[in-house]
């Protein structure tokens, strides 16, 4: 019943290019399906490790910029007379790089939250996203500054006669943003409903406890900024070959809190939660741009929305959906007024 | 009480303890022989949770040695020192709130299962299987503290009783062979107390040895092979229950001046 759930919501996903006509909104759902991804990696550490990592579009925008370079070539002096070159690679190796080199920006993050923990974390995680914001954004020679990076590359992946697919357009763009959505999700899944997802669930709720049963609370930490960063840089790449243009402003503040909106909103520490407030979030302003009213008044809607969630659904709205459930089906056996104080009462 | 022959578990030699200028517990040594149940009492303040807190890891020890099975314990983590098979449960109710019970339980089960994150993500067949069986392993951890009926019910959502069994329940999933409580019974009523002085027997033919700071001295007269009391940092008497019974030096500890004279 519900693989068969699973499976009519994915055939849906990939029936959407076949049926909608209008490449903006196509364009729209693309956008949104790569915030998504970099929501669940955010999740990961906010929603199971319970550390904000508040620079997280810096991992983002690394995965764009790393992949965007290998992918275009660059030369550069590293020193004044030592001159570093890399000629255009192919874009997939481009994309693998910017995983690994995002990855292990992960495990220094990681490493550093060892001592660090809470709002300590967040100011380190704030500072890495600024000093790399700053570093794209004045290594000219490199990152050509606030020029941007254009005419990147989209990917290509090409077996000798076996496949020759080149990434352009909505609608393989969209298969290709759905396909590794779905990769993140179900890594994401597995880790979590595993032993290093209740040593991570562990640290979050008891970090004293956890380590009293043995558990290595800093190697779960990492292995979850690890993990995290990585898909987030994934996201950044698929970004930057999409749109083909990268420059510093994908390191501002605003996409880490948009991420951060999807997740609270959704609901940390679920599955689904990133995906739902994904949705929401990155389709609602669109949706209320079609309502023709003034630009002005459609922010304050969507800031009046988002207040109300958090406001009406503390918890996010996947959790809140599920006590929903669960408590109108305990009323449905015995409709008892007791039952649905029990129900109540069962909430946390 | 066992045979005084026994090999020595926890040895504890001159530790001392401080808090900035405070002394919280000073050169203090005694040890734990395998299979024994160990209760060290005091008055509140006498520095039996600091002990406990430098034995596995929580607090750094200012002096002294802290071995068990010949191993060093000194600088470990806690982690590690879960690892060497020495397990704590804490003064204040500690578990995993937001979780089931059962999920508690596989938490505490981390250190029985092998899964690494590659395995994990390509889901290789023995994950699925060491799933069903660590499934299987917490349920009977939750039988043998009593409370498997709870099992799918959030943590925080548990009677008071119920819950100081569970943190005992997380403890013995970590497989120890040194269980150290810290005042489990307290806050338990009369029959609650009864039952759990029945576990505490149980878990000692598991050939687990426990190291017990209590309050209730039902419960340690009852249970406890030897008897440590602190007082401001210092031991003051060591022995069998009913010799610490008859100590001066414990009664006025505990009672005052005046009630130490009287018995004279």
């Amino acid at each position: 019943m519900k693989r068969l759930g699973t499976l009519a919501g994915l055939l849906f996903l990939f029936s959407i290019p076949l049926w909608l006509g209008n490449f903006y909104l196509l364009h729209v759902l693309i956008i949104t399906g790569i915030f998504i991804i970099a929501a669940m990696s955010l999740n990961l550490l906010l929603g199971y490790t319970g550390q904000l990592s508040l620079g997280h579009a810096a991992f983002f925008g690394i995965g764009a910029y790393v992949s965007s370079l290998a992918s275009l070539g660059f030369a550069v002096h590293l020193l004044p007379d030592w001159l570093v070159t890399l000629d255009p690679q192919p874009v997939w190796l481009g994309m693998a790089c910017a995983i690994v080199i995002t990855g292990l920006c992960g495990f220094a993050i990681g490493k550093v939250a060892f001592k660090v923990r809470g709002a300590y974390f967040v100011i380190v995680t704030i500072s890495f996203a600024e000093v790399v914001r700053l570093v794209a954004l004045n290594w000219d020679e490199l990152t050509q500054g606030p020029m941007a990076l254009n005419n990147i590359p989209p990917l290509s992946v090409v077996i000798p006669g076996l496949v020759d697919i080149t990434f352009v357009g909505k609608p393989a763009n969209y298969y290709l943003v759905l396909v590794f959505a779905i990769l993140t999700y179900a890594i994401i899944a597995r880790l979590v409903r595993s032993r290093a997802g209740r040593a991570m669930i562990a640290l979050k709720e008891n970090e004293a406890l956890a380590a009293s049963v043995g558990i290595d609370v800093t190697k779960y930490l990492v292995l979850a900024a690890v993990v995290s960063a990585a898909a987030a840089g994934a996201a950044g790449a698929l970004y930057a070959h999409y749109v083909r243009i990268v420059d510093p402003n994908v390191f501002l503040f605003i996409y880490t809190v948009t991420m951060v909106i999807m997740v609270v909103a959704g609901g940390k520490g679920t599955l689904a939660g990133p995906v739902v407030g994904g949705v929401i979030f990155g389709l609602l302003p669109e949706g209320l741009r079609s309502l023709a009213i003034a630009p002005e008044v459609q922010w304050i809607v969507y800031g009046v929305l988002m207040i109300l969630v958090v406001y009406l659904l503390p918890q996010g709205i996947v959790p809140a959906l599920r006590a929903y459930r669960q408590r109108s089906r305990s009323l449905e056996p015995q409709d008892a007024p007791g039952a649905n104080a029990s129900a109540r009462q069962a909430m946390p | 009480m066992r045979g005084a022959s026994a090999r020595v578990a926890l040895a504890v030699e001159g530790l001392s303890i401080r808090f900035g200028g405070l002394t919280a517990v000073e050169s203090m040594s005694f040890d734990v022989k395998e299979g024994e149940v160990v209760s060290l009492i005091g008055p509140n303040g006498a520095g039996k949770t600091s002990a406990f807190n430098a034995i596995t890891g929580y607090l750094p020890a200012a002096d002294g040695e802290i071995t068990y099975r010949g191993k060093r314990l000194n600088g470990l983590k806690a982690n590690r020192i879960a690892e060497l098979g020495v397990v704590r449960t804490f003064q204040k109710t500690s578990v995993f709130a937001g979780q089931t019970v059962l999920d508690n339980i596989l938490i505490g089960l981390h250190l029985r299962s092998r899964q690494y994150p590659i395995a994990i993500i390509l889901r290789f067949p023995f994950v699925a299987r060491e799933e069903r069986e660590l499934a299987e392993e917490a349920h009977e951890i939750l039988r043998f503290v009593g409370i498997d009926a709870h099992a799918s019910e959030l943590a925080s959502a548990l009677p008071y009783g119920e819950l100081r069994l569970l943190e005992v329940a997380i403890a013995l999933a970590a497989k120890p062979t040194l269980l150290l409580l810290d005042e489990p019974v307290s806050g338990m009523n009369p029959t609650e107390t009864a039952n759990f002085m029945k576990t505490l027997a149980r878990i000692r033919e598991r050939d687990i040895t426990v190291l017990l700071v209590e309050h209730d001295m039902k419960i340690v007269m009852g249970v406890s092979d030897r008897v440590v009391c602190l007082n401001q940092g210092r031991i003051i008497a060591e022995g069998a229950p009913a010799h610490i019974q008859r100590d001066a030096e414990v009664i006025r500890a505990y009672l005052g001046e005046r009630y130490a004279r009287a018995q004279d």
